[in-house]
């Protein structure tokens, strides 16, 4: 069964149409890269996946349960939603740490948050917090963190912060992370310290989506490449077919326009 | 003579004080009220707050406090004080002002800190305490230091309706011994009040350095 389902999704911001048609299926870990033209829907179509914009119609089903679907957009619950979002880890390309705190306190904040909704929290409060913060440390060594663990977000590279910003999200235990061009803020010279992060994690299989602008990455690194264009998925397949064999003259000319 | 006036203007200054800081203690968190009020969603809820906050910013706060000390009376109620009157007035006015201060930090929040908050599963009481609040007040503390300082000289408007203030003792010295330079001298006061908080507002611009944005 598809860890993730999304049926004829639909959005518009007034007047303009982004996303005309959309639906896409992928399995439990599963690397897919969407690319394509700056407007062509792509952080969109991220973005509607884990609520941040609600689509005006579709559906969207996560292990099989249905968890968005357009007909009863306005009365979903916010506490539903919260709920929701929490299957998704979100990368964004401004990074959006929180400047007031240091690494670790931008890790730990949400889990020790959310833990105060656990049953057990007044009893195990002090055990709990000290889990949250060793599964932090562990996850922000594997990053190559360890020394910045105090330093505050202005204090470190964007590369640096990017990283962070990823252990932040995994911190939570996300099932799927969604990645919205990662490292299209970044220095060139900064970005593979941010890939290889990625790329570790799309060898443990961890499921995600990537939209980005780094074709040698998704010609290397995903299982899966989406070409998006005008609103609509134009063509998918594996890295070989999308950037070897393209079928679409869109996709040819895309992809001649680009270096790889 | 030197030391009956100093006496004097200390034991107005001790009522300048509380005028002072019974304002900030009330119009802070009320003006913070005020400016969620003013930046709400719902009409019924934003233009009353929109129309107080013209009405009390675009009169003088001299005429408010005489519209608070002596409307009750011309009404009818008897039995409030007139330093009650004044708390009214100084607190409406400057919760106003603060909410149109803190509305300003809030609103320059750049939204990916409340996208941020929202994909780690916060809710929004979470983050506007735990993220937003934070930042705001460091942006706010400028034009805050600013406001504070006005709230310590406009404190002397009280003199207005008989509330023995620095300036209302000052002034008495005038009447009774014919004498200006008490009122000269009463600047002295006010001027190392406001050296007291722009030192105060100096030491938290740095506490807060630690980190931009």
């Amino acid at each position: 069964m598809a860890i993730l389902e999304i049926k004829n999704l639909k959005k518009s911001f007034g007047k303009t149409e982004v996303l005309k048609d959309i639906s896409f299926s992928m399995e439990k870990g599963e690397a897919v890269s969407i690319i394509g033209s700056s407007g062509s829907g792509k952080t969109t179509f991220l973005r509607c996946i884990n609520f941040l914009e609600k689509a005006d119609s579709g559906t969207i089903l996560l292990n099989g349960n249905e968890i968005f679907n357009g007909e009863n957009k306005h009365t979903m619950s916010s506490a539903d939603i919260r709920k929701n979002q929490l299957n998704f880890g979100f990368v964004f390309q401004q990074f959006n740490l929180f400047p007031q705190y240091n690494v670790l306190e931008n890790v730990t904040l949400a889990p020790r948050l959310l833990a105060k909704e656990r049953p057990d929290f007044k009893t195990n409060k002090k055990a709990i917090y000290k889990e949250i913060e060793e599964n932090a440390l562990s996850l922000l060594e594997k990053a190559g963190l360890k020394e910045k663990i105090n330093n505050y977000p202005c204090q470190l590279s964007g590369g640096q912060q990017q990283r962070v910003a990823i252990v932040r999200a995994l911190a939570l235990n996300p099932e799927i992370m969604l990645f919205d061009e990662p490292t299209s803020a970044l220095d060139p010279e900064l970005t593979n310290e941010v890939l290889n992060i990625i790329k570790d994690l799309v060898d443990k299989d961890m499921t995600m989506i990537i939209v980005t602008h780094e074709m040698n990455f998704a010609k290397n690194v995903s299982d899966r490449v989406v070409f998006m264009d005008d609103g609509y998925i134009v063509e998918e397949g594996s890295p070989d077919e999308i950037f070897t064999n393209p079928k679409s003259e869109r996709l040819k000319e895309f992809l001649s326009n680009t270096k790889v | 003579m030197f030391i009956t006036v100093t006496l004097s203007l200390l034991e107005g200054l001790w009522t300048t004080f509380k005028i002072f800081s019974l304002t900030l203690l009330m119009a802070l968190p009320l003006g913070l009220i005020i400016s969620l009020g003013s930046m709400s969603k719902i009409k019924v809820i934003k233009w009353p707050i929109k129309t107080l906050i013209w009405v009390i910013r675009g009169t003088p706060l001299m005429l408010q406090l005489i519209v608070f000390g002596f409307g009750p009376g011309l009404l009818g109620i008897d039995g409030m004080s007139t330093f009650v009157a004044v708390m009214i007035a100084f607190v409406l006015n400057y919760a106003c002002y603060f909410s149109e201060i803190y509305r300003g930090g809030i609103e320059g929040i750049p939204k990916g800190q409340y996208e941020a908050g929202t994909v780690l599963g916060l809710t929004k009481t979470q983050i506007f305490f735990k993220i937003v609040l934070m930042q705001v007040i460091k942006r706010i503390i400028p034009p805050m230091s600013n406001e504070f300082l006005t709230l310590v000289k406009d404190t002397s408007l009280a003199n207005t309706i008989m509330i023995y203030e620095i300036t209302w003792n000052a002034k008495r010295f005038m009447n009774s011994a014919h004498i200006l330079w008490p009122l000269f001298y009463s600047g002295l006061f006010y001027l190392a009040f406001c050296g007291i908080l722009t030192l105060l507002f100096g030491y938290i611009e740095k506490k807060l350095d630690y980190y931009k944005g």
